[in-house]
């Protein structure tokens, strides 16, 4: 009976899951072609596609999206490989491991927003070296932050993903036994790089290859960063698709609509490019894979691009996350001082009141999405066991949808089904909509230590008679409390660092830090601004910190499951 | 200007109010019609308030507001902190196609311009009712005729004001001793110290409103301005403003390439020294600024000489909405010398009152006469040097025309 209910559970996580996104993408469609029963609007039109493609913006907005996306996406790559080619063999990868999690807990909004500060020509960096390294008693004018080609952009989200891709890359070098590959390689007289490119390489990118993927969908329709970071005369094209779906003109509505419907194609073709490139990558270098020479300088290049790329990353993240605390103590801060003249708690003070409530919203929605995702997703593995072997391809695919698909694309039509079920506006809506992105991430961070449980300690208690159910409580989870805590922990910063879903599952009225950081970004204010995305940094690393240091208390006297 | 007695205000009221419950009021409870009714109806109510939540010094006041309410009224206000006012309208909009007339999810709207007009004529707005508020006679509609002359539409009390704004420079006199006091004397400027001004980009409103105020300056006949503009030969009297702005974007800020998206961030590159000469749509911005130690203290704010745009924003009720009579109550409660005279102060936000000072008791004219004035607010007079907002077709036109030639 119980057996059953785990039976059961991919298929209601299924659907709970992707029911929303197959009802949005209709929603995007539907008026895409003009039919908007609300707006009066009941026949089939090319209309909307006919306004899409005459907007001025349109040519260089798409231009730009694609130089971003395969711009960042590629670097990140080379970082990310590079890296784990570069420090296999050495013990720096433990530690690069160890400060993976905390930098990318950092939440994508507030870290642009520190960036922008940092590398603006007045930016800290500038005021630190000037006017005494470089002579520049007013800031240059150099055109860095916000510029028309949205190299600004491309560095922050090429630094962001390039971590993220890392972190994916440990996790599947325990997947394609790594060790003993290397050291055969090794001992044919390959060096460390080029054994790791060669042997590890292609088998680990087979397993990333949906989260890079998963990456350039995301990087070819960013938002929230590009507000903060990109050129806005004409924007990248997620954001003004979103410029459109906010704008009162009733015939952007169905334009916008079009709009998500292009920006879907756009990635569905970048998948498609980057997939040929893939297939004809494989064949070029398959004569350098197999041409036996042991090492070269392509190693050393190899090493120094994913060691530089790195440093980078997890320097300017540590950076902007004091600058926004800098600012936020700030009372006086004016160019050329390296530090604040004047130090306040008055932004805090003032924010206070507001900043409570936000914070309240962001950890209901948070928790609650993370812990259903939870329950979810262990419920999927454990009906997973009981059918003894993992799922097909078509259902990681499928789990991976909404991460692969524009967020724009489907968000439009996801408010229609919100607002039909009175739902809109409402907190639920808010953790729905934040459970198709945190389930995902929840599923990769569980699944692997889920799976790699030893499954001879639940045979024995089974055989003991006890049930499947008691088993997961009594036997597994505790096994596994430090994965299902950091599952946890990753699943809240990722509902944490949310902004498009939560301002169109929100309708305006639902507030979190992700809003609200985006929001006061571009005002006026920049200490009110770094309250509130130092905030929005804390709270994911308050409860990651949580999540690594509980386990440790409760096993304290368990050798096996410190670590 | 006719003044109104309160008998004559309680007539106007229940005129108004028996026209607006007409055929579609019929299932809801009939609003009061008088005053004293309206406050005892009001009592209890939570409105929705729609409205721009960007500044949190705007945000503090609308706080303060709901306290007030709270405390003299018994109304609950919720500030539905919004990016866009555009995005309730869609949604009322919506809500009116799907007949749902009443129980609406917003009960205030903080609105003018091109979204009043667009509302108005969709019928998505309840009234008229501004005349009958209780301080409607204290709005000075003479010397301030954009408290009911929105973008050359009358309002006709279907929307009722709560503030001015009206396009202000401010400059350091450290940095700047002598800034220019007209456009083409700006141009001048920009060729002395190049990439040392810039504006934010259109769409963004006060984007637009530069160049509305920068056309204006430079066209043959600005009285083109009052009508719509497909009525005007748009190429042909524009022309003036891109030839000067052709030559002017080489010597802005980042040369042209890149700009401000709105106005915050052009105050930032100000703040940041990055430029020497900026512009805000609220008098008292430099002053606030400088309040809060952002800006130095030598911070100072004129109008240009030939004046500069000014208009109203105002509150307005959806014909939907589900607490009528305390949203009524709450538009005349931000009409009240109490929270005009708190919203004018520098310190707090400083957006200038839509009162007639002169009409004031002299209580509540010690309240406007108490505040700080600080040395970066336009000089007195200034603002007196005003240009009405151009017809609501030019914003469109001009935003559409500006990024077809510089946003691709």
């Amino acid at each position: 009976m119980r057996d059953r209910l785990f039976g059961a559970a991919p298929t209601l996580t299924l659907t709970i899951f992707l029911a929303p996104v197959a009802i949005g993408l209709i929603g995007t469609l539907a008026p895409a072609f003009g039919f908007h029963p609300a707006l009066g609007l009941t026949t089939l039109s090319l209309e909307p596609w006919r306004q899409v493609l005459d907007d001025p913006a349109l040519p260089a907005a798409l231009k730009l999206s694609l130089g971003v996306g395969f711009g960042s996406t590629i670097a990140a790559v080379l970082i990310a490989f590079g890296l784990c080619a570069g420090l296999h063999h050495r013990r720096g990868l433990s530690r690069v491991r160890a400060l993976l999690a905390p930098a990318l807990a950092f939440p994508h909004a507030a870290f642009a927003i520190g960036l922008a500060f940092l590398l603006s020509p007045s930016g800290w960096i500038a005021r630190a070296v000037s006017p005494g390294l470089t002579g520049w008693t007013q800031p240059p004018d150099l055109l860095i932050v916000n510029d028309p080609h949205g190299l600004a952009l491309l560095i922050a989200l090429t630094l962001k993903e390039a971590l993220f891709l890392i972190l994916m890359i440990l996790a599947a070098l325990g997947q394609v036994e790594a060790e003993p590959s290397l050291r055969a390689a090794r001992s044919l007289g390959y060096g460390p790089v080029r054994a790791w490119l060669i042997v590890l390489a292609p088998r680990v990118y087979a397993q990333v290859r949906l989260p890079i993927y998963a990456v350039l969908a995301a990087s070819l329709a960013v938002v929230d960063m590009a507000l903060i970071l990109g050129p806005s005369a004409p924007p990248p094209l997620a954001p003004l698709i979103l410029s459109w779906a906010t704008s009162f003109e009733t015939t952007d509505q169905t334009k916008a609509a079009a709009g998500a419907v292009l920006q879907l194609l756009v990635v569905a073709a970048a998948i498609g490019l980057w997939r040929s490139a893939e297939i004809l990558i494989s064949r070029l270098t398959r004569t350098w894979l197999t041409s036996g020479h042991r090492s070269g300088t392509v190693d050393a290049a190899v090493r120094v691009i994913g060691l530089i790329g790195t440093a980078l990353a997890l320097g300017l993240s540590a950076a902007s996350a004091l600058g926004l605390l800098v600012w936020s103590l700030a009372r006086s801060w004016s160019w050329p001082f390296a530090l604040p003249t004047g130090w306040s708690l008055e932004a805090w003070r003032v924010a206070w009141p507001g900043l409570l409530s936000l914070a309240t919203d962001t950890v209901v929605v948070a928790l609650a999405s993370a812990l259903i995702a939870l329950v979810l997703v262990i419920a999927c593995l454990e009906a997973e066991d009981a059918r003894g072997r993992p799922p097909g391809r078509g259902v990681t695919w499928l789990l991976y949808a909404p991460l692969l698909l524009p967020q724009i694309g489907f968000l439009f039509g996801i408010q229609v089904l919100w607002s039909a079920l009175r739902l809109d506006g409402g907190l639920s809506a808010v953790t729905w909509t934040h459970l198709l992105f945190v389930l995902p991430y929840v599923f990769l961070a569980l699944s692997d230590p889920f799976r790699a449980l030893d499954p001879r300690l639940a045979r024995t208690s089974r055989s003991l008679g006890a049930s499947r159910l008691a088993t997961l409580l009594q036997i597994k989870l505790p096994l596994l409390v430090r994965p299902v805590l950091t599952a946890l922990a990753i699943g809240f910063a990722v509902s944490v660092s949310l902004y498009l879903p939560t301002i169109f599952a929100g309708a305006g009225r639902v507030e979190t830090l992700a809003t609200e950081a985006v929001a006061l970004a571009s005002g006026g204010d920049r200490r009110q601004s770094g309250v509130v995305a130092f905030t929005q940094t804390a709270l994911p690393f308050i409860v990651l910190g949580l999540a690594l240091a509980l386990p440790a208390l409760m096993a304290r006297n368990r050798q096996g499951l410190r670590a | 200007m006719v003044r109104l007695t309160r008998r004559e205000t309680a007539l106007l009221i229940s005129s108004a109010l028996l026209a607006g419950c007409g055929p579609r009021g019929v299932s809801e409870t009939p609003l009061a019609e008088d005053w004293p009714g309206l406050l005892t109806q009001a009592r209890g109510q939570t409105i929705h308030w729609f409205a721009w939540g960007g500044d949190p010094k705007i945000n503090a006041f609308i706080g303060w507001i709901g306290e007030q309410l709270r405390d003299l009224h018994g109304i609950r206000l919720i500030h539905v902190k919004a990016a866009d006012t555009a995005a309730v309208l869609t949604q009322l909009l919506a809500d009116k196609t799907a007949g749902r007339t009443k129980d609406g999810r917003t009960d205030l709207i903080w609105i003018n311009g091109e979204n009043f007009v667009a509302a108005r004529n969709s019928g998505l707005l309840y009234g008229p009712f501004a005349q009958m508020l209780p301080n409607w006679p204290l709005v000075d509609t003479i010397g301030k005729p954009s408290t009911v002359i929105d973008f050359t539409v009358p309002t006709d009390g279907y929307e009722s004001p709560w503030g001015l704004s009206q396009i202000t420079f401010f400059h350091d006199a450290v940095r700047l001793a002598s800034p220019p006091r007209t456009l083409p004397a700006l141009l001048d400027w920009a060729r002395t110290r190049p990439g040392r001004f810039t504006y934010p980009a259109p769409p963004d409103f006060i984007g637009v409103t530069f160049l509305k105020q920068a056309l204006h300056d430079l066209m043959v006949n600005p009285a083109l301005l009052t009508r719509a503009a497909v009525d005007a030969d748009f190429e042909g009297v524009t022309a003036p403003l891109w030839g000067w702005l052709n030559t002017l974007h080489p010597l802005l800020w980042r040369r042209g390439q890149a700009f401000p998206p709105d106005y915050p961030s052009m105050s930032r590159l100000f703040e940041d020294q990055e430029t020497d000469l900026a512009f805000a749509f609220n008098p008292a911005e430099a002053s606030t600024a400088v309040a809060a130690g952002r800006l130095p203290a030598t911070t100072r704010a004129y109008v240009l000489d030939g004046g500069t745009i000014q208009n109203s924003h105002f509150v307005a009720i959806p014909f939907n909405a589900s607490a009528k009579a305390g949203a009524l109550v709450a538009a005349d409660f931000i009409l009240s010398p109490e929270a005009q005279a708190r919203k004018a102060d520098p310190t707090l936000w400083g957006d200038p009152t839509v009162l007639a000072l002169d009409r004031l008791e002299p209580g509540d004219r010690a309240r406007f006469d108490s505040i700080p004035q600080g040395s970066a607010l336009p000089p007195p007079g200034d603002l007196d040097r005003n240009i009405p907002e151009p017809h609501g077709s030019w914003h469109l036109a001009l935003e559409t025309a500006w990024r077809r030639r510089y946003a691709r």
